[in-house]
């Protein structure tokens, strides 16, 4: 029954999605963090090109940034972030939008976080004679991350699932491979489905458990 | 004088410089990016005038491709969004059922369908529909979308639905069961009419959530929505991908914008009205760690 698998390389498909995660989980953190930082400057500009563009990539559906990075900024702009080698440019521009998108969610959560901080702690801050970056570097941010796990494992959770997004440009990743292996094997697609759903499952379900005991922990006992 | 914000001290005149120093230099660096990207698209020939024109002064891009675009757009998510209504609503209620084998199977089945892509589950609809049934070719794509759509959003809505009941008072509970009220009038009579004015903004932005997803269909089985319009826009127009992608992109942005601004409308009247017991759930409240709907 399980005889077709060995002929398809789905581990392989889960890895390349497990690294686009990953390298975008990374970039869509920092990335994130510092539109939160803008968006809570004293800077007027800033606040203001922080909030137009979360305005604009929250209402944007991911698949137009995705297309968008392939057919706008790679073939037809000729942006180049690999060389000549097709497969890992597309793999790189899927981050990118990846990056691009789920950072503002990011920031959302950072922010609200921010908001949990009691005045108190950034009025003592001030009251000390910090500056801006030091009263949100030393003081508030270490605080807020600290309240903020749960919902940034939620942003993490939902970047797996979108990250299938990606084969609509042709990186090799697991939901791509379904769509191969759906068409091929058509009296087993009961059984393909089962694997792929199984393989998001338990991708999803453990970084959930995991991370929400860690937001337990690390949350400030107030 | 009070600060504007807790983070910093209302500037003084030294701070005042310091922040338009700051200014200056940020709007340098988006002037730079704004530049290397005007001009790429200038030497690549895409700020043409005949590449923009088009959108203004040929009505057929519209009529042929842009608006039946976002018809279908509107039709499948509207379809998906009248369909999951309901079975959110029959399985957030089934799983505040007392009898743990309907609470049980019904929250595997929620959680389960949060956790899977929806991209997964529309390619196995539509492989499932090509099997069988035999449903129109031209139609299949459709059918896959909705169904996709229903699937997930309907556990998403489920979960929303779950989360607007219980965040009435218990009071309402105590009272309907106080005038001898069984179960089933308990919650038809009493909690489910309070929990849908709860629950409105939350669903209304869940629409946001449904029309962005729409476009996965157009990417990824051809369904003919208003992403998918691209290429084709882009080869009848002197390939015109930057204009279309901004043109397209806009559209979709005007869309979600009305969305959500009705759905922080309905938020702000929930909280002043009243009437009721003023229990709200919010855009996104439901975006508990284990699957992360919000986004």
């Amino acid at each position: 029954m399980f005889d077709f698998l060995s002929e398809y390389d789905v581990l392989g498909a889960f890895w390349v999605t497990v690294q686009l995660t990953f390298f975008s989980a990374i970039g869509s953190l920092i990335w994130g963090t510092i539109l939160a930082g803008m968006r809570v400057s004293p800077v007027p500009l800033m606040r203001g090109f922080a909030a137009s563009y979360i305005n604009l990539m929250r209402n944007t559906p991911l698949t137009l940034i995705i297309l968008a990075c392939s057919l706008g900024l790679n073939q037809t702009l000729g942006m180049t972030l690999a060389g000549q080698n097709f497969e890992q440019q597309n793999y790189r521009l899927a981050i990118l939008g990846f990056v691009a998108y789920t950072a503002t969610f990011v920031c959302e959560s950072i922010r609200s976080g921010i908001n949990t901080v009691p005045v108190g702690q950034a009025e003592a801050a001030r009251a000390l004679g910090l500056g801006f970056t030091q009263v949100l570097g030393i003081v508030v941010l270490p605080q807020a991350f600290r309240s903020v796990v749960g919902p940034l494992a939620s942003v993490l959770i939902a970047l797996t699932k979108n990250t299938t997004i990606a084969s609509t440009i042709g990186v090799a990743e697991a939901s791509l491979l379904m769509s191969e292996m759906i068409e091929n094997e058509s009296d087993k697609i009961f059984l393909v489905f089962a694997i792929f759903a199984l393989g998001f499952v338990i991708l999803t379900l453990p970084t959930g458990l995991l991370l929400g005991w860690v937001a337990k922990k690390a949350a400030v006992k107030r | 004088m009070s600060a504007p914000s807790v983070l910093y001290d209302a500037p003084g005149p030294k701070a005042k410089a310091r922040n338009v120093g700051y200014t200056i230099a940020f709007l340098v660096a988006l002037a730079a990016v704004i530049w290397w990207v005007l001009a790429t698209m200038a030497e690549k020939g895409q700020l043409d005038g005949e590449k923009w024109s088009p959108f203004v002064t040929d009505g057929r891009i519209w009529t042929t491709f842009i608006l039946p675009g976002v018809q279908n757009t509107l039709i499948a998510a509207g379809l998906s969004i009248l369909i999951a209504l309901p079975i959110g609503a029959l399985f957030g209620i089934l799983r505040l059922s007392d009898h743990v084998w309907v609470r049980w199977p019904s929250a595997t089945v929620v959680e389960f369908f949060r956790a899977v892509p929806v991209l997964i589950l529309m390619f196995f609809a539509n492989e499932f529909y090509f099997n069988f049934t035999d449903i129109a070719s031209d139609q299949r794509p459709l059918y896959a979308v909705v169904t996709g759509l229903v699937l997930y959003n309907g556990s998403v809505l489920a979960e929303v639905v779950r989360a607007g009941i219980l965040s009435l008072p218990k009071g309402q509970t105590e009272a309907a069961q106080a005038l001898g009220l069984r179960k089933t009038q308990t919650m038809t009579n009493v909690l489910l009419p309070q929990a849908v004015t709860a629950m409105l903004p939350a669903i209304v932005s869940q629409i946001v959530v449904i029309v962005k997803d729409t476009a996965l269909g157009g990417a990824a089985l051809g369904f003919a929505e208003l992403l998918s319009r691209i290429r084709p826009i882009s080869n009848n127009y002197g390939q015109n991908m930057i204009a279309t992608l901004v043109i397209v992109a806009v559209i979709f942005i005007v869309l979600n914008f009305i969305i959500t601004s009705a759905a922080s409308w309905l938020e702000k009247w929930n909280r002043q009205r009243k009437k009721g017991t003023g229990a709200v759930v919010a855009p996104g409240a439901v975006d508990d760690v284990a699957t992360g709907q919000a986004v």
